[in-house]
């Protein structure tokens, strides 16, 4: 049964990176990318028990990390066009 | 007592994999919806299935698969992660679309009952 857990986790994803490739505008790629890193999060604990070695939980969390970093990221980038910008407001009226 | 442990020592591997497959067959739900909805709004909303469903019933499933208290302090730290950083990714992906004048398909709330009619 945690093998038929890992091949739909597989599923999803493979189904998910059709609305990555194909997604109307960049948020909708960005919003398949992040999901596809949530359920990667998932599948890799799955795999872990699937063989039998927990260990794979601590790549796990490495990957939720990132995940969250990458979207933050992605997002600001094109935003501002630019990862110099800093994202917390002038204290007065800065020159934009 | 003990009957009651020998039990839940029984049931608790086949109740920890049913539940890593309703949170599975959960993840293909909601990509399914992010497929056939219409909007990006709507499609965040299906994304938002994956994201608490199904990642809090896969991962109380590993929990319950779990052989040792350290696997499952490391699955509750990725539930905090994923509890923590699901909803600002999403706030931030739906706030991004929005200041960049990203339409609903339905137009914008409260446009209708507005001035101009």
């Amino acid at each position: 049964m945690i093998g038929a857990a890992a091949i739909a986790f597989v599923v999803a994803i493979a189904l998910m990176l059709i609305r990555a490739l194909s997604g109307p505008t960049l948020y909708d790629r960005v919003l398949a990318v992040n999901s596809i890193g949530t359920k990667i999060i998932l599948l890799l604990g799955v795999i872990g028990f699937l063989t039998g070695r927990p260990d794979f939980l601590d790549i796990s969390i490495l990957y939720a990390l990132i995940n969250f970093v990458s979207t933050i990221a992605i997002l600001k980038f094109f935003r501002y066009r630019s990862f110099q910008v800093s994202l917390t407001r002038r204290e007065r009226g800065g020159t934009k | 007592m003990t009957a009651i442990l020998e039990f839940w020592d029984i049931i608790r591997p086949a109740l920890g994999s049913a539940l890593m497959l309703v949170g599975a067959v959960l993840a293909v739900i909601g990509t399914i919806g992010v497929l056939r909805f219409p909007d990006f709004y709507s499609r965040l909303h299906a994304a938002s299935v994956t994201d608490t469903a199904a990642a809090t019933l896969a991962l109380v499933g590993m929990a319950l698969l779990a052989p040792s208290f350290a696997v499952v302090f490391k699955l509750a730290v990725v539930w905090l992660f994923l509890f923590l950083t699901g909803p600002t990714s999403s706030h931030a992906l739906a706030n991004a679309a929005h200041t960049a004048g990203l339409q609903p398909l339905i137009g914008r709330i409260g446009k209708e009952d507005g001035g101009e009619g």
